[in-house]
């Protein structure tokens, strides 16, 4: 139950943030905005109804939302600190990335902010829900939520096949890949699968040069649908030499919008391409 | 290769050593013999696959690159009779990143095969054209330098543009390729891309030298000897386009080369145009195969932009030729 002590720990903190408005810490806040991607899909998850006012622009994009349908009717903002300020919330959502000028200004104009924990690693998820909840006066469904989640992770944990891995390479645009601790290095693990980055010595993000990528012939690459309009960093995606890895006896798969934030739906990714690989296993 | 045989072979021999060079440099750590027997078997190994789809493209694309720019720098600063003239620097290849970036971002590029380096040469053509009309037949050194500096800033202010337009999230920050290039993870596709307009403009460019020796006696004398300034002047514009679009199109725009090669190969050929012409062709590829090996040691990983390298050795002799140009008295 330590946890409990820690929304408590939040609340205190978010009650201090307020500063000005003693009103408002009467009850939940009744005007939410959102500031960052990740806590948009957290409070989308969260909130009451009517709660949740507005949620970044990218919230609403099917390729880095998981929940893009859940964010239509809301207004969109772009996390700039005029409009926020023009939404007239009670609470603004902020993760740890957002640009510190923008919370501090937000703070400097009597609104309070939260700054919802970073999610690491798949054993952080309940932590950012139940802060999420905390926040928005909501923590018995956050404690539902994230108690599901841990359920449905240690269910997945126990049935990942500890046999045989097939070695898979995260491929994203300009060489970007996750190596090992990495939230999709952790869904490469639970879907069975082994992370050719971590055979290399790459921690965290990196990049990983194509020919090594190459070289380390990798039985699956997995990349993101690339956007609209043209670019040089995604282009490496379709290079003859990335496209011959995903040739005859090798496979592609998508990564999506549920891979790009930890919340519960990263359980859903690992599924799929559990799923994914099992069912089309060489 | 007839009128300075030394110069021509030494120049050549390092095009041979740093092209090998260029080919055996990279992340993936194959031995050297292994390389070049993976690269000549082509079968469908990883080695194989990092020697022919990723290394050779690269290694050629410097050599034609290189060379393109060479090649033009030399024959517009032959034609201008101006050491300062260069595509990178006057704006040539700053507006062929533009046409780049506008076939790219409209979809031109990807409707037809030649879309993307004809934006380019398009873009180039109207650069070379606007400067050499407003240097005048004598290239003037402030008039070629200010109109450059006007065409530079507009062309990267409107290549930032249409880039931030773009529903790309990544293209925006691709401005830094398009404006100090790159040849990393570039493909066979790309070499086949640049290659046939490129052809066109080295066989444009390399015609021009008669033409280059009799202009250094000045307007009047070469109409004497016969020489059609017009057709000379039309040649140059279109060379010059046809290469540096062709090469920006696929590699960005990179600057100096077009500099530092003619001014230094010179002093060796005595000072000849038609000589300085394949001197500066094989001299840029010298160049180019050097700082794309050079941003592979200094950075494996990562994209060190070749600009970064060409103008940290070119900036230098760009200002002490500047100083030399006031000492003569523009």
């Amino acid at each position: 139950m330590g946890w409990r002590g820690g929304s408590e720990l939040i609340a205190a903190a978010l009650a201090l943030s307020l500063g000005v408005g003693g009103a408002a810490m009467a009850g939940p806040p009744e005007r939410v905005v959102s500031i960052n991607l990740c806590t948009d899909q957290f409070a989308l998850l969260l909130a009451a109804p009517g709660q949740l006012v507005s949620v970044t622009h990218v919230a609403a994009d099917p390729r880095v939302s998981a929940m893009a349908a859940a964010a239509e009717g809301l207004q969109l903002n772009r996390a700039h600190a005029e409009e926020v300020h023009a939404l007239a919330p009670d609470l603004v959502l902020a993760g740890p990335w957002t640009s510190g000028y923008t919370v501090a200004l937000l703070r400097r104009l009597g609104i309070a902010v939260a700054v919802i924990p970073d999610v690491r690693g798949l054993d952080d998820v309940p932590e950012a829900l139940r802060a999420t909840g905390a926040a928005l006066g909501r923590d018995a469904a956050a404690t539902a939520m994230a108690d599901t989640y841990a359920a449905d992770l240690a269910a997945l944990r126990t049935a990942a096949d500890a046999g045989r891995q097939p070695r898979a390479a995260i491929h994203n645009p300009n060489n970007y890949t996750s190596g090992a601790g990495s939230m999709a290095d952790q869904i490469l693990t639970l879907a069975g699968l082994a992370n050719v980055a971590a055979e290399v010595g790459i921690e965290g993000g990196g990049w990983l040069a194509l020919e090594s990528m190459v070289m380390l012939a990798p039985d699956l690459v997995i990349s993101a649908e690339p956007y609209p309009g043209a670019s040089r960093a995604e282009e490496v995606l379709r290079h003859p030499a990335a496209q011959a890895l995903a040739g005859p006896g090798r496979r592609a798969a998508l990564a999506d919008s549920d891979w790009v934030c930890g919340t519960p739906h990263v359980l859903r990714a690992a599924t799929r391409l559990r799923d994914a690989t099992a069912t089309a296993a060489p | 290769m007839r009128d300075h045989p030394v110069l021509m072979s030494v120049l050549l021999a390092l095009v041979i050593a740093l092209f090998a060079a260029s080919l055996l440099v990279g992340p993936a750590g194959i031995a050297p013999m292994q390389a070049l027997s993976a690269l000549l078997r082509g079968d469908g190994t990883a080695e194989a696959l990092v020697m022919r789809e990723i290394r050779l493209p690269r290694a050629l694309l410097a050599v034609m690159i290189g060379a393109s720019l060479g090649l033009a720098g030399a024959a517009m600063q032959g034609y201008l009779r101006n050491p300062l003239a260069e595509p990178g620097l006057i704006g040539v290849s700053g507006s062929a990143a533009l046409g780049a970036v506008i076939a790219l971002q409209t979809g031109l590029a990807a409707s037809f095969a030649l879309g993307l380096p004809l934006a380019a040469l398009t873009g180039a053509a109207l650069a070379v054209g606007l400067l050499l009309a407003l240097a005048g037949p004598r290239g003037g050194s402030l008039t070629l330098i200010l109109a450059g500096i006007a065409v530079s800033a507009l062309a990267g202010a409107l290549t930032a543009l249409v880039l931030n337009l773009s529903p790309n999230p990544f293209a925006a920050a691709e401005i830094v390729f398009w404006m100090m290039g790159s040849l990393v993870d570039r493909s066979m596709t790309h070499v086949w891309l640049a290659l046939p307009l490129m052809a066109v403009g080295w066989v444009l460019l390399a015609g021009l030298g008669r033409g280059l020796d009799a202009l250094t006696l000045g307007e009047d004398a070469a109409e004497t000897l016969g020489i059609p300034l017009g057709r000379l002047r039309l040649m140059l514009v279109a060379g010059t386009a046809c290469v540096v679009g062709a090469g920006t199109a696929v590699a960005g725009a990179i600057g100096f080369v077009g500099l530092v090669v003619p001014h230094i190969l010179r002093p060796f050929v005595g000072a000849r145009p038609s000589a300085l012409l394949p001197a500066s062709a094989l001299g840029g590829a010298v160049m180019l195969l050097a700082a794309d090996v050079a941003v592979r040691l200094v950075l494996p990983d990562r994209d060190l932009k070749l600009g970064v390298v060409t103008a940290l050795v070119g900036a230098p002799l760009f200002l002490h030729l500047i100083y030399r140009t006031r000492a003569e008295g523009l």
